[in-house]
């Protein structure tokens, strides 16, 4: 029952927070210099020319209003017309949504295949070899910046190995799912330094409970112990953990899909961000906004689900 | 009396250096509930994890002694033998039932986890078992309190669970460290009638640890009493308690309150001084530096066990005949 209202009114309680992520949207984009009619026209462009075009997109209109069209545009859903490409940005967010969100889906994916079999190596040898290697690496992967070891991954996979593409995003699926696993992997690494530490720290603290030396008073095995009791109480601050980082992959798909050349989300916003195209930077802004939102949302109510002790 | 179910002997549990359990012997029959005294440190929590070789790292180690169970020494026995034991020949009760319960796993699940390792059981009859279980040690609604997560238990309703975790596959020894401290002092009573009663019923043999005299005089046949890691007295729970030939002993009895110490009004006596830590024992009696009848001999020469008015003794001046 209390779960259900929690589904029900937890989104209407965000809504303040998307209005305050609007205003500071608009805000922001305002604040960089430069003017978006200019840099579309260039230095050709004469002053009647610009008057026009900067009638035509509302932005002779005073602030507030211009914040009403873009509240208005965006409870339309259509979030109106790109300055530079000139057509709706809801169809160039859909054209361009699908690679953001596999690249996304794919280094959570891979980066808990490479966490949790690491972090239970670690725990489980503790003070030994395996655990000061998995150490060293998850410290070294916190310290390096995503897009040098992306070009490092792309100098030794794809130029001296050739296994994979050295950047573009393909045409059919599996040419597709080929062209990402290096910038799947480039976030994975760094994301699975974090989850890594993490978890290697909750293991052991669960290693030690009280719960598992009754687990092992009740004659179950060490592989036992920690599989059906060491790894699930881990594994529940790892959903927020996970879900905390979301801004954090956001903001590292940007990055990312500059430095492979995916036709994403992220590399829109960078375009429209140097073309001052400010509807679509406000767009794609309000996206990942929702996007974190959304994701800090399902994650309060994973953990419910994992962990009945939690209220919501 | 028939062969011990359980006999301990020169029990040595040391950490590094350090003697935690300095050579403690006692013996367990059939049905019995020896009752495990000490104040904090004394050895006895060491003792029994010992019993049940869960000793909490790798740094503390059986040393010395035998722990017989039927053929097995299980102070030799290899590990994966020694795994088969727990929870099928020795069930084992903690103190602090919440933080000792798995919190994201149903309580019924829990109990059926031992039946499904040892029994082989399918899931569903492991599941019935429990709920008849849960009946046996006292929740109302079995079938429904199954599905319960440990959260949703009161204090002494996740002791009962504890305690039905350990019976599940029916052990003839229950190892009780503590169980009733957690607890409120009506709990704590229900508490110890069921293990009573559970006695009774399944004929099962309890040690149970604990720092309270008053607990132990409620339950327990016999008593040992720890000091220092050694067992200074043991012997039939009312000898014991009606006339106690240890000095220490009679410290312990006169602290309680409402026994033959300090009337209403006046301050509990206690005893003076602080007992050792295991790197600063004292030479020859270890309880020497607090004992009101301490001679030479007590400082240069360790007491050894000895046979004296139907109990075990260890001290160069018991408390026979004259009154102190």
């Amino acid at each position: 029952m209390d779960r259900f209202r929690f589904v029900l009114f937890r989104p209407l309680q965000l809504l303040p927070v998307l209005i305050g992520i609007s205003i500071a949207t608009f805000a922001l984009v305002r604040s960089i210099p430069g003017d978006p009619v200019r840099v579309l026209l260039g230095p050709r462009g004469t002053p009647e020319a610009i008057a026009r075009i900067r009638q035509q997109f509302g932005l002779d209109e005073p602030l507030w209003r211009q914040y009403f069209y873009f509240v208005e545009n965006l409870l339309d859903g259509r979030m109106g017309k790109s300055i530079v490409y000139k057509i709706e940005i809801l169809d160039l967010v859909a054209r361009r949504i699908e690679p953001t969100l596999a690249l996304v889906a794919g280094s959570v994916l891979l980066s808990l295949l490479l966490a949790v079999p690491l972090a239970t190596l670690a725990a489980r040898n503790r003070g030994g070899l395996a655990d000061h290697l998995v150490r060293l690496v998850s410290t070294s992967g916190l310290g390096l910046p995503a897009f040098w070891l992306g070009l490092m991954l792309i100098i030794l996979f794809s130029i001296h190995l050739d296994l994979f593409p050295v950047a573009g995003y393909g045409e059919t699926l599996a040419d597709r799912l080929h062209h990402l696993v290096l910038p799947c992997l480039t976030i994975a690494l760094a994301l699975s330094a974090v989850l890594t530490r993490n978890l290697r720290a909750s293991m052991i603290a669960e290693l030690q409970s009280d719960q598992a030396m009754a687990a092992r008073a009740r004659g179950l095995s060490e592989g036992q112990v920690f599989r059906r009791h060491v790894l699930p109480n881990s594994l529940v601050p790892t959903i927020n953990l996970l879900a905390v980082n979301i801004g954090w992959l956001i903001g590292s798909t940007v990055v990312i899909e500059s430095v492979f050349a995916i036709p994403g989300l992220g590399q829109l916003l960078v375009r429209a961000i140097f073309a001052r195209d400010y509807l679509v930077v406000q767009g794609v802004a309000m996206i990942f906004a929702c996007a974190t939102v959304t994701v800090n949302f399902i994650a309060d109510i994973a953990t419910a689900l994992a962990d009945p002790r939690v209220r919501l | 009396m028939s062969a011990p179910l359980l006999s301990v002997r020169d029990l040595r549990v040391s950490a590094g250096p350090l003697d935690l359990v300095d050579g403690i012997s006692f013996d367990l029959g059939q049905g019995e509930i020896l009752g495990l005294v000490g104040e904090s440190g004394s050895g006895k929590t060491m003792a029994c994890r010992a019993l049940m070789r869960l000793l909490p790292s790798r740094q503390v180690a059986v040393t010395g002694g035998r722990i017989l169970l039927g053929d097995d020494d299980l102070a030799a026995l290899p590990e994966a033998d020694m795994r088969r034991l727990r929870g099928h020949a020795l069930g084992m009760v903690f103190q602090n039932p919440a933080s000792h319960l798995d919190p994201v796993m149903r309580i019924g699940d829990q109990i059926a986890e031992g039946l499904r390792l040892h029994r082989g059981l399918d899931r569903k009859a492991a599941w019935a078992a429990a709920i008849d279980l849960l009946a046996q040690v006292g929740i109302p609604d079995p079938a429904r309190r199954a599905r319960n997560y440990p959260h949703e238990f009161s204090g002494g309703m996740r002791q009962r669970a504890m305690i039905a975790v350990a019976l599940s596959c029916d052990p003839g020894i229950l190892i009780a460290d503590e169980p009733t401290t957690a607890l409120d002092v009506t709990v704590q009573a229900q508490i110890l009638r069921l293990l009573l009663a559970l006695r009774e019923a399944r004929g099962l043999a309890i040690v149970l640890i604990s720092h309270d005299l008053g607990v132990i005089a409620q339950t327990c046949d016999r008593i040992a009493v720890m000091y220092a890691g050694r067992i200074v007295e043991q012997g039939a729970k009312t000898d014991i308690l009606r006339r106690p030939l240890h000095p220490y002993t009679q410290g312990l009895i006169r602290c309680q309150p409402g026994e033959d110490g300090g009337g209403p009004g006046l301050p509990l006596p206690t005893i003076a001084g602080q007992p050792p830590s295991a790197g600063e024992m004292p030479a020859g009696c270890r309880f020497h530096p607090r004992c009101p009848r301490a001679s030479e001999t007590c400082r240069r020469e360790m007491p050894a066990p000895h046979a004296l008015e139907g109990r075990i003794v260890a001290c160069h001046h018991p408390l026979t005949g004259e009154v102190p």
